[in-house]
C-alpha cells in the first residue's frame, strides 16, 4: 500500500485531490479506492471545457468488479483529461497518486472546496477502519 | 470477520503471498494476489494454480454404485468403462432442475468418486444420502482432502517434475478427463479455465508442502477472480449464477450433458424428455460486447423475440472487451442490446466458448 502524500486532500469517496502551483486543481482516486476495485479496465474521462461541480459524479472508473462514479472535489472547469487512461487504466492500479491523475480543472474557489475535505491522516484514519 | 466463515488449511498460505481475501459461499478466499488480469494471462501463457479445497470430495461405495449414479445423474455414467475415466454432468431434482454440476470419476466397480461445488456441499450430501438408501450405497464427504488445481500450458510439465518416477508414469500418460493414483495424491487431467493440466485432491496435512513445491517449479498463485474470467472465456457454467433449481440442463446450455437414452430412469428424466419433446422455450447464448463498458449479472437484454437477463458478465483479459451468457428466449438472432445502467448498448449474440487455446474463437 503506498504512502499516503502529504500535500494531497481528501474527500471520503476516496478521491484526491492536489492543488498545482498554477492554482489548477488535479483529481484522482486513492491508492486504497483502486485496491478495493481491482483491476481497472475502463475510464470514462469527462471532456475538456466541461464545468463539474463538487460532490457530483464527473467521471467513472470500471473494473472486472463494479462501475464507480468519480466525484469532483471542486467546482470548476475541466482543463485537462488523462487520455492515456483509454488505453492503460491500469495505469491508475499502478500509480494512483501520480500517473493514474484522471483529470485537472481550473477551481471557482478551491480554498472554500479544499476547507471541506480530510487532510492525510483523517483520510488514512478513515481508511484504517475499511481494511481487515 | 464472520466467526462462521470457513478456511482451506492454504489460508495462511495466501495471507503470506500478499492475498486480497473475499468471502465466497461462507469460504474466506483469495481473489487475487496483486492482479487478477495478471493471474489469467499466466494461466493461459503458463501455469496458474487455484486452492479450490472448499470444493467437495464424495466417495460412493458398495456393489450397486454404478447401478445408483444411472438413477441420479443425468449423464450417462455407462461411458465410464476404464478406471479413472471421468464424466461431467447435472445432477437434477424431480422438476428437471439442476441441483448441482459435478464430475464423477469411475475407479473400479465398488468405488466412483464425486467432485461437487463447494456451495452446494450440504445440500449435496444431503440429496445424494437421501437418494443411495435404496441402493445400499454408502455415502462418504472427504472434508480431510484438500485440492489444488493446476493450469495453463505448462501445468502438467511442471506438476509432473514433482512426483516419483513410477506415478509420473501414470500422470504423464493420463488422457483429458481421466485420473490416476500415486504418492499420496489422487490426480485428475480435469480443469475450469479451458486450459490443460490436473487437478490434485491431497490429504489436508499435505497440501501446504504440494503448494510450496509447485511455487518452487515456477506455478504462480491465482484466485477467484481469474477464476471466473477464465472460465467464463472457455464457456463453463458457474453453478447458482447460470443455472439453478428452477432451471433445466436445456435451458442452461447443458444439453449435451443429458444423456436421454432408452430405459434409463433417472430422477427429472420425465421433465427433460417433455422438454425435449416441446423445445425448450428459452437458451442460453454468449454475447460480446465492442464498446467500453462491462456486461454484468441481472443486466436487462432486450431481443427481437422478447426479454432476456445476464447470467455471467465480466471483461474478458483474452479479448480485451466484456463477454457474458445470456438466458434469452429461443431463437434469438445474431444481435441483441443490454441495459447498461440505463443505457441500451448494441450486443452481438454468439456461439461459445468465446477463447480456445489462449486465443479468440472464430466469429467471436
Amino acid at each position: 500500500m503506498n504512502e499516503i502524500p502529504g500535500d494531497l486532500k481528501f474527500l471520503k469517496t476516496h478521491e484526491w485531490a492536489r492543488v498545482e502551483d498554477s492554482g489548477r486543481v488535479t483529481v484522482g482516486i486513492s491508492d486504497h479506492a483502486q485496491a478495493q476495485l481491482g483491476d481497472l479496465v475502463y475510464v470514462e474521462l469527462p471532456e475538456v471545457g466541461d464545468r463539474v461541480e463538487a460532490g457530483t459524479a464527473s467521471a467513472v472508473v470500471e473494473s472486472v468488479k463494479a462501475a464507480s462514479d468519480v466525484y469532483s472535489p471542486v467546482s470548476g472547469e475541466v482543463v485537462a483529461v488523462n487520455s492515456a487512461l483509454a488505453d492503460k487504466p491500469e495505469t491508475i492500479n499502478e500509480d494512483a497518486y501520480g500517473e493514474g491523475w484522471v483529470f485537472v480543472v481550473k477551481p471557482d474557489d478551491a480554498a472554500a472546496d479544499l476547507e471541506e475535505m480530510l487532510d492525510p491522516d483523517a483520510y488514512a484514519e478513515l481508511i484504517e477502519n475499511d481494511t481487515h | 470477520m464472520n466467526v462462521m466463515t470457513q478456511h482451506t488449511i492454504l489460508n495462511a498460505t495466501h495471507r503470506a503471498l500478499g492475498a486480497k481475501m473475499v468471502d465466497f459461499g461462507g469460504w474466506d478466499m483469495p481473489l487475487n494476489y496483486g492482479s487478477q488480469i495478471e493471474e489469467h494471462h499466466l494461466v493461459r501463457r503458463d501455469a496458474g494454480m487455484f486452492d479450490v479445497s472448499h470444493m467437495t470430495v464424495v466417495d460412493l461405495t458398495g456393489p450397486r454404485v454404478r447401478e445408483f449414479l444411472r438413477h441420479l445423474v443425468a449423464n450417462n455414467v455407462d461411458k465410464l468403462k476404464v478406471s479413472g475415466k471421468a464424466l461431467y454432468t447435472c445432477m437434477l431434482n424431480e422438476r428437471g432442475g439442476v441441483i448441482d454440476d459435478l464430475i464423477v470419476y469411475f475407479m473400479n466397480e465398488d468405488f466412483f468418486r464425486l467432485v461437487v461445488n463447494a456451495a452446494t456441499r450440504e445440500k449435496d450430501v444431503v440429496w445424494i444420502t437421501k437418494q443411495a438408501g435404496k441402493f445400499e450405497v454408502a455415502v462418504k464427504e472427504r472434508p480431510e482432502l484438500s485440492m489444488i488445481a493446476v493450469q495453463g500450458p505448462n501445468a502438467r510439465e511442471k506438476t509432473l517434475g514433482l512426483l516419483t518416477p513410477a506415478t509420473r508414469a501414470k500422470a504423464e500418460k493420463l488422457g483429458k478427463f481421466s485420473a490416476t493414483e500415486g504418492d499420496g495424491l489422487f490426480i485428475a487431467r480435469t480443469g475450469y479455465t479451458g486450459e490443460d493440466g490436473f487437478e490434485i485432491v491431497v490429504p489436508e496435512s499435505q497440501a501446504v508442502e504440494l503448494w510450496n513445491k509447485l511455487l518452487a517449479a515456477g506455478v504462480k498463485p491465482a484466485g477467484l477472480g481469474a477464476r471466473d474470467t477464465l472460465r467464463l472465456e472457455a464457456g463453463m457454467n458457474l453453478y447458482g449464477q447460470d443455472m439453478d433449481e428452477d432451471i433445466t440442463p436445456f435451458e442452461a446450455g447443458l444439453a449435451w450433458t443429458v444423456s436421454l437414452d432408452a430405459g434409463r430412469d433417472f430422477i427429472g428424466r420425465a421433465v427433460l424428455d417433455q422438454q425435449k419433446a416441446d423445445g425448450a422455450k428459452r437458451a442460453m447464448v454468449g454475447l460480446v460486447f465492442d464498446d467500453k463498458g462491462v456486461l454484468r449479472h441481472g443486466q436487462r437484454v432486450v431481443t427481437a423475440l422478447g426479454d432476456g437477463e445476464i447470467l455471467s458478465g465480466s471483461f474478458s483479459p483474452t479479448l480485451g472487451k466484456s463477454i457474458a451468457f445470456a438466458r434469452v428466449p429461443t431463437g434469438t438472432a445474431a444481435k441483441a442490446e443490454v441495459d447498461i445502467r440505463g443505457k441500451l448498448v448494441p450486443v452481438r449474440v454468439v456461439k461459445y466458448p468465446f477463447v480456445r487455446d489462449g486465443k479468440p474463437c472464430e466469429g467471436v
